[in-house]
Protein backbone atom coordinates (compact mmCIF):
# COMPACT_ATOMS: atom_id res chain seq x y z
CA UNK A 1 0.00 0.00 0.00
CA UNK A 2 1.38 3.50 -0.66
CA UNK A 3 1.24 7.06 0.86
CA UNK A 4 -1.48 9.15 -1.35
CA UNK A 5 -0.61 12.00 0.34
CA UNK A 6 3.24 12.54 -0.81
CA UNK A 7 5.05 11.02 -3.45
CA UNK A 8 8.63 10.25 -2.23
CA UNK A 9 10.22 11.78 -5.07
CA UNK A 10 8.89 15.08 -3.63
CA UNK A 11 10.68 14.53 -0.06
CA UNK A 12 13.96 16.31 0.21
CA UNK A 13 16.53 13.69 0.71
CA UNK A 14 14.28 10.34 0.42
CA UNK A 15 16.80 7.44 0.20
CA UNK A 16 19.79 9.48 0.88
CA UNK A 17 21.07 6.96 3.65
CA UNK A 18 19.73 4.06 2.42
CA UNK A 19 22.94 2.29 1.82
CA UNK A 20 24.30 1.40 4.92
CA UNK A 21 27.72 1.49 3.91
CA UNK A 22 27.46 5.03 2.97
CA UNK A 23 26.76 5.81 6.02
CA UNK A 24 29.29 7.24 8.18
CA UNK A 25 27.50 5.90 11.63
CA UNK A 26 26.06 2.82 10.98
CA UNK A 27 28.51 0.44 12.54
CA UNK A 28 27.78 0.79 16.10
CA UNK A 29 30.20 -1.44 17.50
CA UNK A 30 33.52 -0.98 16.09
CA UNK A 31 35.79 -3.85 17.87
CA UNK A 32 38.91 -3.22 19.45
CA UNK A 33 41.80 -5.16 21.33
CA UNK A 34 40.82 -3.66 24.72
CA UNK A 35 37.30 -5.81 24.52
CA UNK A 36 37.02 -8.19 26.72
CA UNK A 37 39.67 -7.28 28.62
CA UNK A 38 37.20 -5.31 31.65
CA UNK A 39 38.11 -2.07 32.71
CA UNK A 40 41.56 -1.62 31.09
CA UNK A 41 41.35 1.67 29.61
CA UNK A 42 43.29 4.51 30.24
CA UNK A 43 41.35 6.22 33.01
CA UNK A 44 40.67 10.14 32.89
CA UNK A 45 42.20 11.38 35.62
CA UNK A 46 39.83 11.47 39.06
CA UNK A 47 38.08 14.41 39.92
CA UNK A 48 38.81 14.70 43.71
CA UNK A 49 34.98 13.79 45.45
CA UNK A 50 34.31 17.08 48.64
CA UNK A 51 31.19 15.88 49.10
CA UNK A 52 29.62 12.62 49.63
CA UNK A 53 28.98 11.05 46.37
CA UNK A 54 27.06 7.69 46.57
CA UNK A 55 28.21 4.48 44.04
CA UNK A 56 26.70 2.09 42.26
CA UNK A 57 27.59 -1.25 43.68
CA UNK A 58 28.00 -2.44 40.35
CA UNK A 59 31.39 -0.73 39.67
CA UNK A 60 34.81 -1.06 42.03
CA UNK A 61 35.35 2.56 41.35
CA UNK A 62 34.06 5.86 41.48
CA UNK A 63 34.02 7.29 37.92
CA UNK A 64 36.55 9.22 36.62
CA UNK A 65 34.04 12.80 36.93
CA UNK A 66 30.51 12.93 38.43
CA UNK A 67 28.36 15.71 39.72
CA UNK A 68 28.22 17.35 43.09
CA UNK A 69 25.09 19.66 43.95
CA UNK A 70 22.92 18.40 46.34
CA UNK A 71 24.90 15.76 48.04
CA UNK A 72 22.74 13.65 50.37
CA UNK A 73 21.39 15.52 53.35
CA UNK A 74 18.46 14.64 56.08
CA UNK A 75 16.45 11.92 56.03
CA UNK A 76 16.31 11.82 52.76
CA UNK A 77 20.11 11.47 52.10
CA UNK A 78 19.46 8.34 55.12
CA UNK A 79 17.28 6.32 52.48
CA UNK A 80 19.46 7.32 50.08
CA UNK A 81 22.49 5.84 51.67
CA UNK A 82 20.45 2.83 52.43
CA UNK A 83 19.30 2.08 48.52
CA UNK A 84 22.82 2.07 47.58
CA UNK A 85 23.37 -1.01 49.45
CA UNK A 86 21.25 -3.12 46.50
CA UNK A 87 22.62 -3.45 42.77
CA UNK A 88 20.65 -1.37 40.14
CA UNK A 89 18.81 -5.34 39.42
CA UNK A 90 17.05 -4.56 42.83
CA UNK A 91 13.58 -2.56 44.10
CA UNK A 92 15.61 -2.54 46.86
CA UNK A 93 17.53 0.33 44.66
CA UNK A 94 15.05 1.88 43.15
CA UNK A 95 12.16 2.76 45.74
CA UNK A 96 13.62 3.90 48.38
CA UNK A 97 15.17 5.83 46.11
CA UNK A 98 11.60 7.03 44.77
CA UNK A 99 10.51 7.39 48.72
CA UNK A 100 13.38 9.16 49.33
CA UNK A 101 12.79 11.74 46.72
CA UNK A 102 8.95 12.32 47.90
CA UNK A 103 10.56 13.04 51.70
CA UNK A 104 12.97 15.29 49.88
CA UNK A 105 10.23 17.20 48.78
CA UNK A 106 8.71 18.41 52.51
CA UNK A 107 12.53 18.67 53.34
CA UNK A 108 12.53 21.36 50.39
CA UNK A 109 9.44 23.34 52.06
CA UNK A 110 10.85 23.00 55.60
CA UNK A 111 14.40 24.43 53.90
CA UNK A 112 12.63 26.93 52.08
CA UNK A 113 10.60 28.34 55.29
CA UNK A 114 13.93 28.88 57.21
CA UNK A 115 15.48 30.98 54.66
CA UNK A 116 12.93 32.99 55.22
CA UNK A 117 11.37 32.25 51.52
CA UNK A 118 7.56 30.92 51.37
CA UNK A 119 7.49 29.29 48.22
CA UNK A 120 5.14 30.25 46.01
CA UNK A 121 3.53 26.80 45.15
CA UNK A 122 0.66 28.82 42.71
CA UNK A 123 3.55 30.20 40.28
CA UNK A 124 5.51 27.01 40.74
CA UNK A 125 2.90 25.17 39.34
CA UNK A 126 2.76 27.68 36.45
CA UNK A 127 -0.78 28.81 37.21
CA UNK A 128 -0.46 31.46 35.50
CA UNK A 129 -0.09 29.68 32.23
CA UNK A 130 -2.99 27.44 33.34
CA UNK A 131 -5.33 30.95 33.93
CA UNK A 132 -3.98 31.91 30.98
CA UNK A 133 -4.30 29.37 28.10
CA UNK A 134 -6.64 26.93 30.01
CA UNK A 135 -9.36 29.07 31.94
CA UNK A 136 -11.69 25.88 32.33
CA UNK A 137 -9.49 23.59 33.09
CA UNK A 138 -8.36 26.06 35.96
CA UNK A 139 -11.79 26.89 37.15
CA UNK A 140 -12.69 23.08 37.43
CA UNK A 141 -9.52 22.88 39.46
CA UNK A 142 -10.42 25.40 41.78
CA UNK A 143 -13.56 24.00 42.57
CA UNK A 144 -12.45 20.95 42.87
CA UNK A 145 -10.25 22.29 45.32
CA UNK A 146 -12.92 24.06 47.08
CA UNK A 147 -14.67 21.01 47.10
CA UNK A 148 -12.19 18.77 48.76
CA UNK A 149 -11.11 21.91 51.53
CA UNK A 150 -15.04 22.25 52.34
CA UNK A 151 -15.19 18.29 52.39
CA UNK A 152 -12.01 18.28 54.98
CA UNK A 153 -13.72 21.04 56.99
CA UNK A 154 -16.75 19.18 57.47
CA UNK A 155 -14.73 15.71 58.77
CA UNK A 156 -13.05 17.84 60.90
CA UNK A 157 -16.04 19.63 62.63
CA UNK A 158 -17.60 16.16 63.21
CA UNK A 159 -14.56 14.83 64.85
CA UNK A 160 -14.26 17.83 66.64
CA UNK A 161 -17.92 17.35 67.82
CA UNK A 162 -17.31 13.66 68.23
CA UNK A 163 -14.68 14.53 71.01
CA UNK A 164 -16.91 16.70 72.19
CA UNK A 165 -18.94 13.82 72.80
CA UNK A 166 -16.91 12.08 75.11
CA UNK A 167 -16.02 15.10 77.26
CA UNK B 1 23.49 32.84 38.77
CA UNK B 2 19.75 32.32 37.48
CA UNK B 3 18.83 28.81 37.44
CA UNK B 4 15.96 26.59 37.02
CA UNK B 5 15.34 24.75 40.48
CA UNK B 6 13.52 21.72 40.95
CA UNK B 7 10.93 21.89 44.07
CA UNK B 8 9.11 18.32 43.54
CA UNK B 9 6.60 17.00 41.16
CA UNK B 10 5.06 19.56 38.77
CA UNK B 11 6.76 22.07 41.42
CA UNK B 12 9.63 24.32 39.52
CA UNK B 13 11.03 28.03 39.72
CA UNK B 14 13.89 30.22 38.85
CA UNK B 15 16.14 30.98 41.71
CA UNK B 16 19.23 32.56 42.49
CA UNK B 17 22.35 29.62 42.79
CA UNK B 18 26.17 29.67 43.12
CA UNK B 19 28.16 29.97 39.88
CA UNK B 20 29.50 26.81 38.84
CA UNK B 21 32.93 25.68 39.11
CA UNK B 22 35.79 24.01 37.60
CA UNK B 23 35.90 20.76 39.88
CA UNK B 24 37.96 18.59 37.19
CA UNK B 25 41.33 19.44 34.41
CA UNK B 26 39.02 18.37 32.02
CA UNK B 27 35.68 20.76 32.14
CA UNK B 28 34.42 23.68 30.94
CA UNK B 29 32.16 26.45 32.37
CA UNK B 30 29.57 27.56 29.77
CA UNK B 31 27.50 30.56 29.31
CA UNK B 32 23.98 29.39 28.12
CA UNK B 33 22.65 31.08 25.04
CA UNK B 34 19.89 28.87 24.63
CA UNK B 35 18.40 25.41 26.30
CA UNK B 36 15.58 23.19 25.72
CA UNK B 37 12.77 22.01 27.45
CA UNK B 38 12.88 18.18 26.62
CA UNK B 39 10.19 15.47 26.56
CA UNK B 40 12.04 13.44 28.99
CA UNK B 41 12.42 16.51 31.44
CA UNK B 42 9.25 15.99 31.74
CA UNK B 43 9.58 12.61 33.44
CA UNK B 44 11.27 14.35 35.65
CA UNK B 45 8.96 17.28 36.28
CA UNK B 46 6.40 14.92 36.83
CA UNK B 47 9.01 12.85 39.62
CA UNK B 48 9.04 9.63 37.77
CA UNK B 49 12.40 9.36 37.62
CA UNK B 50 14.48 7.86 40.65
CA UNK B 51 16.87 10.32 42.64
CA UNK B 52 15.63 13.50 41.50
CA UNK B 53 16.81 15.33 44.37
CA UNK B 54 15.05 18.77 45.40
CA UNK B 55 17.30 21.78 44.22
CA UNK B 56 18.49 20.21 40.69
CA UNK B 57 18.72 22.06 37.87
CA UNK B 58 17.36 20.15 35.05
CA UNK B 59 18.37 20.99 31.07
CA UNK B 60 20.60 18.65 28.92
CA UNK B 61 19.34 20.30 25.76
CA UNK B 62 21.81 23.70 25.75
CA UNK B 63 24.48 25.60 23.48
CA UNK B 64 26.33 28.60 24.64
CA UNK B 65 29.92 30.46 24.46
CA UNK B 66 32.98 29.10 26.45
CA UNK B 67 33.50 31.16 29.58
CA UNK B 68 36.27 29.45 31.42
CA UNK B 69 38.60 26.17 30.25
CA UNK B 70 40.32 23.39 32.98
CA UNK B 71 44.22 22.59 32.65
CA UNK B 72 43.51 19.80 30.44
CA UNK B 73 41.44 21.25 27.66
CA UNK B 74 42.96 21.89 24.25
CA UNK B 75 40.07 21.67 21.57
CA UNK B 76 38.04 24.61 23.18
CA UNK B 77 39.36 28.29 23.89
CA UNK B 78 37.07 30.94 25.90
CA UNK B 79 34.67 32.68 23.67
CA UNK B 80 33.64 29.79 21.64
CA UNK B 81 30.27 29.27 20.70
CA UNK B 82 29.82 25.30 21.55
CA UNK B 83 27.00 22.75 20.92
CA UNK B 84 27.24 20.33 23.67
CA UNK B 85 25.64 16.63 23.16
CA UNK B 86 23.49 15.53 26.11
CA UNK B 87 25.76 12.69 26.83
CA UNK B 88 28.57 13.44 29.21
CA UNK B 89 31.41 11.29 27.67
CA UNK B 90 34.90 10.69 28.61
CA UNK B 91 36.51 9.52 24.99
CA UNK B 92 38.93 6.66 26.47
CA UNK B 93 36.49 3.31 27.97
CA UNK B 94 35.70 0.67 25.88
CA UNK B 95 32.15 2.04 25.34
CA UNK B 96 33.52 5.18 24.20
CA UNK B 97 36.05 3.56 22.14
CA UNK B 98 33.08 2.17 19.83
CA UNK B 99 31.31 4.91 19.59
CA UNK B 100 28.66 4.49 21.97
CA UNK B 101 29.44 8.02 23.71
CA UNK B 102 25.79 7.81 25.21
CA UNK B 103 26.99 4.80 27.23
CA UNK B 104 30.08 6.22 28.43
CA UNK B 105 31.38 3.79 31.81
CA UNK B 106 33.17 7.43 33.27
CA UNK B 107 30.51 9.85 33.60
CA UNK B 108 28.47 8.21 36.28
CA UNK B 109 29.01 6.72 39.50
CA UNK B 110 25.17 6.55 40.78
CA UNK B 111 24.34 3.79 37.79
CA UNK B 112 26.67 1.73 35.30
CA UNK B 113 23.28 0.99 32.94
CA UNK B 114 23.11 4.58 31.84
CA UNK B 115 25.79 7.19 31.27
CA UNK B 116 25.87 10.42 32.64
CA UNK B 117 23.61 12.92 30.98
CA UNK B 118 23.23 16.92 32.12
CA UNK B 119 20.85 17.69 34.13
CA UNK B 120 19.29 14.15 34.70
CA UNK B 121 18.62 13.16 38.15
CA UNK B 122 21.80 11.35 40.52
CA UNK B 123 20.30 8.38 38.54
CA UNK B 124 22.20 10.04 35.38
CA UNK B 125 25.39 11.26 37.16
CA UNK B 126 24.27 14.02 39.23
CA UNK B 127 24.60 16.70 37.38
CA UNK B 128 23.27 20.01 37.35
CA UNK B 129 21.82 21.33 33.50
CA UNK B 130 21.47 23.83 31.24
CA UNK B 131 18.01 25.41 32.23
CA UNK B 132 20.58 28.09 33.66
CA UNK B 133 22.92 31.30 32.94
CA UNK B 134 26.07 28.80 33.51
CA UNK B 135 26.42 25.29 33.25
CA UNK B 136 29.65 22.90 33.77
CA UNK B 137 31.02 20.87 31.67
CA UNK B 138 33.04 17.65 32.21
CA UNK B 139 35.10 16.17 29.79
CA UNK B 140 35.08 19.20 27.46
CA UNK B 141 36.98 18.02 25.14
CA UNK B 142 35.31 15.27 24.35
CA UNK B 143 31.42 16.16 23.78
CA UNK B 144 30.98 19.66 23.14
CA UNK B 145 31.76 20.98 19.07
CA UNK B 146 32.45 24.54 17.97
CA UNK B 147 29.20 25.50 16.20
CA UNK B 148 29.76 26.45 12.25
CA UNK B 149 29.86 29.98 11.04
CA UNK B 150 26.63 29.19 8.87
CA UNK B 151 24.79 27.42 11.45
CA UNK B 152 21.31 29.04 12.49
CA UNK B 153 21.68 28.38 16.83
CA UNK B 154 18.55 27.23 16.57
CA UNK B 155 19.03 24.29 15.03
CA UNK B 156 22.34 23.76 16.85
CA UNK B 157 20.80 23.84 19.98
CA UNK B 158 18.32 21.15 19.06
CA UNK B 159 21.40 18.92 17.73
CA UNK B 160 21.94 18.18 21.06
CA UNK B 161 19.09 15.61 21.67
CA UNK B 162 16.13 15.66 19.65
CA UNK B 163 18.03 15.48 16.02
CA UNK B 164 20.02 12.68 16.37
CA UNK B 165 18.02 10.79 19.26
CA UNK B 166 15.14 10.75 15.93
CA UNK B 167 17.84 10.03 13.47
CA UNK B 168 19.28 6.89 15.81
CA UNK B 169 15.89 5.39 16.00
CA UNK B 170 15.46 5.97 12.66
CA UNK B 171 18.92 4.37 11.88
CA UNK B 172 18.53 0.91 14.96
CA UNK B 173 15.21 0.53 12.71
CA UNK B 174 17.70 -0.65 9.79
CA UNK B 175 14.76 0.85 7.37
CA UNK B 176 15.30 -0.92 3.88
CA UNK B 177 14.11 1.27 0.54
CA UNK B 178 10.32 1.06 0.36
CA UNK B 179 9.90 -0.11 3.90
CA UNK B 180 6.65 0.70 6.21
CA UNK B 181 8.09 2.86 9.31
CA UNK B 182 5.48 3.44 12.29
CA UNK B 183 6.56 5.97 14.79
CA UNK B 184 4.48 5.82 18.07
CA UNK B 185 4.75 9.22 19.38
CA UNK B 186 4.25 13.00 17.75
CA UNK B 187 6.75 15.13 20.20
CA UNK B 188 10.04 16.42 18.69
CA UNK B 189 11.46 13.09 18.70
CA UNK B 190 8.96 11.18 17.01
CA UNK B 191 8.79 14.12 14.52
CA UNK B 192 12.43 13.89 13.66
CA UNK B 193 12.31 10.23 13.44
CA UNK B 194 9.41 10.34 11.11
CA UNK B 195 11.45 12.95 8.62
CA UNK B 196 14.84 10.90 9.28
CA UNK B 197 13.25 7.89 8.04
CA UNK B 198 12.45 9.15 4.74
CA UNK B 199 16.25 9.54 4.51
CA UNK B 200 16.87 5.65 4.84
CA UNK B 201 14.59 5.39 2.22
CA UNK B 202 11.47 4.53 3.90
CA UNK B 203 8.22 3.76 1.28
CA UNK B 204 5.67 4.68 3.73
CA UNK B 205 5.70 6.98 7.17
CA UNK B 206 2.75 6.62 9.91
CA UNK B 207 2.49 8.68 12.87
CA UNK B 208 0.12 7.96 15.74
CA UNK B 209 -0.55 10.17 18.68
CA UNK B 210 -3.61 11.19 20.30
CA UNK B 211 -3.56 15.20 20.18
CA UNK B 212 -5.17 16.75 17.26
CA UNK B 213 -2.50 19.77 17.18
CA UNK B 214 0.32 17.66 17.22
CA UNK B 215 -0.61 14.95 14.73
CA UNK B 216 -1.37 18.24 12.16
CA UNK B 217 2.19 19.43 12.79
CA UNK B 218 3.31 15.98 12.05
CA UNK B 219 1.47 15.51 8.25
CA UNK B 220 3.00 19.06 7.49
CA UNK B 221 6.44 18.83 8.93
CA UNK B 222 7.42 15.44 8.28
CA UNK B 223 5.44 14.58 5.22
CA UNK B 224 3.86 11.37 6.97
CA UNK B 225 0.29 9.97 7.50
CA UNK B 226 -0.79 10.78 10.91
CA UNK B 227 -3.62 8.93 12.88
CA UNK B 228 -5.03 9.72 16.35
CA UNK B 229 -5.57 6.43 18.24
CA UNK B 230 -8.39 7.98 20.34
CA UNK B 231 -10.06 7.89 17.30
CA UNK B 232 -9.12 4.07 15.86
CA UNK B 233 -10.77 1.40 17.82
CA UNK B 234 -7.39 -0.70 18.01
CA UNK B 235 -4.36 0.64 17.00
CA UNK B 236 -2.96 -2.65 15.98
CA UNK B 237 -4.96 -3.71 14.01
CA UNK B 238 -5.45 -0.41 11.92
CA UNK B 239 -1.83 -0.99 11.44
CA UNK B 240 -2.47 -4.92 9.93
CA UNK B 241 -5.12 -3.81 7.97
CA UNK B 242 -3.48 -0.67 6.28
CA UNK B 243 -0.35 -3.10 6.14
CA UNK B 244 -2.26 -5.71 4.42
CA UNK B 245 -2.14 -7.55 7.30
CA UNK B 246 1.13 -7.99 7.45
CA UNK B 247 2.53 -5.48 10.08
CA UNK B 248 4.36 -2.52 9.49
CA UNK B 249 8.40 -3.21 8.63
CA UNK B 250 9.38 -1.05 11.57
CA UNK B 251 8.15 0.30 14.35
CA UNK B 252 9.51 3.31 16.38
CA UNK B 253 8.52 3.72 20.09
CA UNK B 254 9.18 7.71 20.83
CA UNK B 255 7.10 7.92 23.68
CA UNK B 256 8.28 5.81 26.85
CA UNK B 257 7.43 5.89 30.27
CA UNK B 258 4.20 8.61 30.31
CA UNK B 259 2.44 6.79 27.51
CA UNK B 260 -1.34 7.08 27.80
CA UNK B 261 -4.16 5.10 25.72
CA UNK B 262 -4.26 2.30 27.87
CA UNK B 263 -5.99 2.31 31.63
CA UNK B 264 -4.59 -0.68 32.91
CA UNK B 265 -0.59 0.74 31.58
CA UNK B 266 -1.89 3.99 32.90
CA UNK B 267 -2.97 2.72 36.38
CA UNK B 268 0.25 0.36 36.97
CA UNK B 269 3.09 2.15 35.27
CA UNK B 270 1.72 5.67 35.68
CA UNK B 271 0.02 6.00 38.75
CA UNK B 272 1.01 3.36 41.00
CA UNK B 273 4.63 2.77 39.84
CA UNK B 274 4.50 -0.60 39.81
CA UNK B 275 6.23 -0.50 36.61
CA UNK B 276 8.53 1.49 34.95
CA UNK B 277 6.12 3.35 33.40
CA UNK B 278 3.62 2.68 31.17
CA UNK B 279 4.48 0.27 28.35
CA UNK B 280 1.45 1.23 26.13
CA UNK B 281 3.41 2.42 23.00
CA UNK B 282 6.39 -0.59 23.37
CA UNK B 283 3.16 -3.00 23.16
CA UNK B 284 2.31 -1.51 20.39
CA UNK B 285 5.14 -1.14 18.77
CA UNK B 286 5.67 -5.03 19.14
CA UNK B 287 2.34 -5.87 18.60
CA UNK B 288 2.03 -3.71 15.24
CA UNK B 289 5.29 -4.79 13.54
CA UNK B 290 5.51 -7.49 11.23
CA UNK B 291 7.35 -10.91 11.67
CA UNK B 292 11.09 -10.68 11.68
CA UNK B 293 10.69 -6.90 11.80
CA UNK B 294 12.26 -4.52 13.72
CA UNK B 295 10.94 -2.50 17.06
CA UNK B 296 13.61 0.71 17.86
CA UNK B 297 12.87 2.02 21.67
CA UNK B 298 14.50 5.63 22.12
CA UNK B 299 11.32 6.50 24.58
CA UNK B 300 12.67 6.88 27.94
CA UNK B 301 11.31 4.30 30.88
CA UNK B 302 12.65 3.88 33.94
CA UNK B 303 15.06 1.47 35.86
CA UNK B 304 12.71 -0.83 36.92
CA UNK B 305 10.68 -3.19 35.14
CA UNK B 306 8.03 -3.36 32.49
CA UNK B 307 4.92 -5.69 31.85
CA UNK B 308 6.18 -6.44 28.03
CA UNK B 309 4.54 -8.89 25.68
CA UNK B 310 7.96 -11.12 25.36
CA UNK B 311 5.59 -13.93 24.15
CA UNK B 312 5.22 -11.76 21.05
CA UNK B 313 8.74 -10.76 20.38
CA UNK B 314 9.93 -14.70 20.20
CA UNK B 315 7.11 -15.86 18.64
CA UNK B 316 7.71 -12.89 16.02
CA UNK B 317 11.31 -12.95 15.87
CA UNK B 318 11.14 -9.16 16.36
CA UNK B 319 14.35 -7.79 16.48
CA UNK B 320 14.62 -5.02 19.41
CA UNK B 321 16.79 -2.08 19.29
CA UNK B 322 17.32 0.63 22.00
CA UNK B 323 19.55 2.78 22.66
CA UNK B 324 20.50 6.50 24.43
CA UNK B 325 21.91 8.68 21.01
CA UNK B 326 25.12 8.99 20.88
CA UNK B 327 24.87 12.55 19.56
CA UNK B 328 28.96 13.08 18.83
CA UNK B 329 29.05 10.36 16.88
CA UNK B 330 25.95 11.44 14.37
CA UNK B 331 26.77 14.82 14.14
CA UNK B 332 28.96 14.91 11.42
CA UNK B 333 26.23 13.28 9.24
CA UNK B 334 23.47 15.23 10.71
CA UNK B 335 25.12 18.83 10.46
CA UNK B 336 25.15 17.69 6.84
CA UNK B 337 21.61 16.85 6.58
CA UNK B 338 20.54 20.20 8.05
CA UNK B 339 22.74 22.02 6.05
CA UNK B 340 21.36 20.55 2.56
CA UNK B 341 17.97 21.59 4.26
CA UNK B 342 16.93 17.35 4.33
CA UNK B 343 16.34 18.14 8.16
CA UNK B 344 15.00 21.70 9.14
CA UNK B 345 14.90 21.30 13.28
CA UNK B 346 13.99 24.61 13.97
CA UNK B 347 10.91 24.75 12.45
CA UNK B 348 9.80 22.52 15.52
CA UNK B 349 10.26 25.78 17.90
CA UNK B 350 7.05 26.95 18.98
CA UNK B 351 7.57 28.99 21.94
CA UNK B 352 10.58 31.35 23.16
CA UNK B 353 10.78 32.22 26.86
CA UNK B 354 13.02 33.88 29.30
CA UNK B 355 14.31 31.49 31.99
CA UNK B 356 12.43 33.48 34.45
CA UNK B 357 9.09 31.98 33.21
CA UNK B 358 10.36 28.75 33.97
CA UNK B 359 7.69 27.47 35.87
CA UNK B 360 5.02 28.46 33.01
CA UNK B 361 7.15 27.23 30.17
CA UNK B 362 7.17 23.46 31.92
CA UNK B 363 3.71 23.67 32.67
CA UNK B 364 2.31 24.89 29.24
CA UNK B 365 4.98 21.98 27.56
CA UNK B 366 3.69 19.50 30.07
CA UNK B 367 -0.25 20.17 29.93
CA UNK B 368 -0.22 20.73 26.12
CA UNK B 369 -1.21 24.20 26.41
CA UNK B 370 -1.13 26.65 23.40
CA UNK B 371 -0.18 24.18 20.66
CA UNK B 372 3.19 23.72 22.31
CA UNK B 373 5.55 21.58 20.26
CA UNK B 374 8.90 22.94 21.54
CA UNK B 375 10.01 25.64 24.22
CA UNK B 376 13.66 27.35 23.90
CA UNK B 377 14.20 29.20 27.36
CA UNK B 378 16.45 31.98 27.09
CA UNK B 379 18.61 33.08 29.59
CA UNK B 380 18.88 37.58 30.03
CA UNK B 381 23.13 36.76 30.25
CA UNK B 382 22.84 35.02 26.64
CA UNK B 383 23.45 38.52 24.76
CA UNK B 384 25.87 39.91 27.00
ZN1 LIG C 1 16.15 15.80 25.39
ZN1 LIG D 1 33.59 6.87 28.19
Amino acid sequence: MENKDFERKDIIGWGIDANPLDVPSYPMKLRNENDNKGMTWERPSQQLAQVEILTSNERPTITAVFGTPNPPSGLSGKIRRYAFKFSESSYGHWLPLLLADRVNMIEGVVDDFKRGHFPNIFSELGGKSELKHNPKGFARKVLVGLAITAAIVMVCRRDNDDEDDEY
Amino acid sequence: MLAMNYRGPYRVRADQKPMPEIQHPGDAIVRVTRSCICGSDLHLYHGLVPDTRVGTTFGHEFIGVVEEIGSDVENLKVGDNVLVPFNIACGKCIFCQQGLYGNCHESNPQATAVGGIFGYSHTAGGFDGGQAEYVRVPYADVGPMVIPDDMDHDDAVLLTDVVPTGYQAAEMGAIKPGDTVVVFGAGPVGLMAAKSAWLFGAGRVIVIDHIEYRLEFAKRFAQCEAYNFRSLEDVVLFIKKTTDYIGADVCIDAVGCEAAGNAMQTITGRKLMLQAGSATALHWAINSVKKGGVVSIVGVYGPTDNLVPIGNVVNKGITIRANQASVKRLLPRLIEHVRAGRLNPKEMITHRVPLEEVSDAYHIFSAKLDNCIKTILIPSSANK
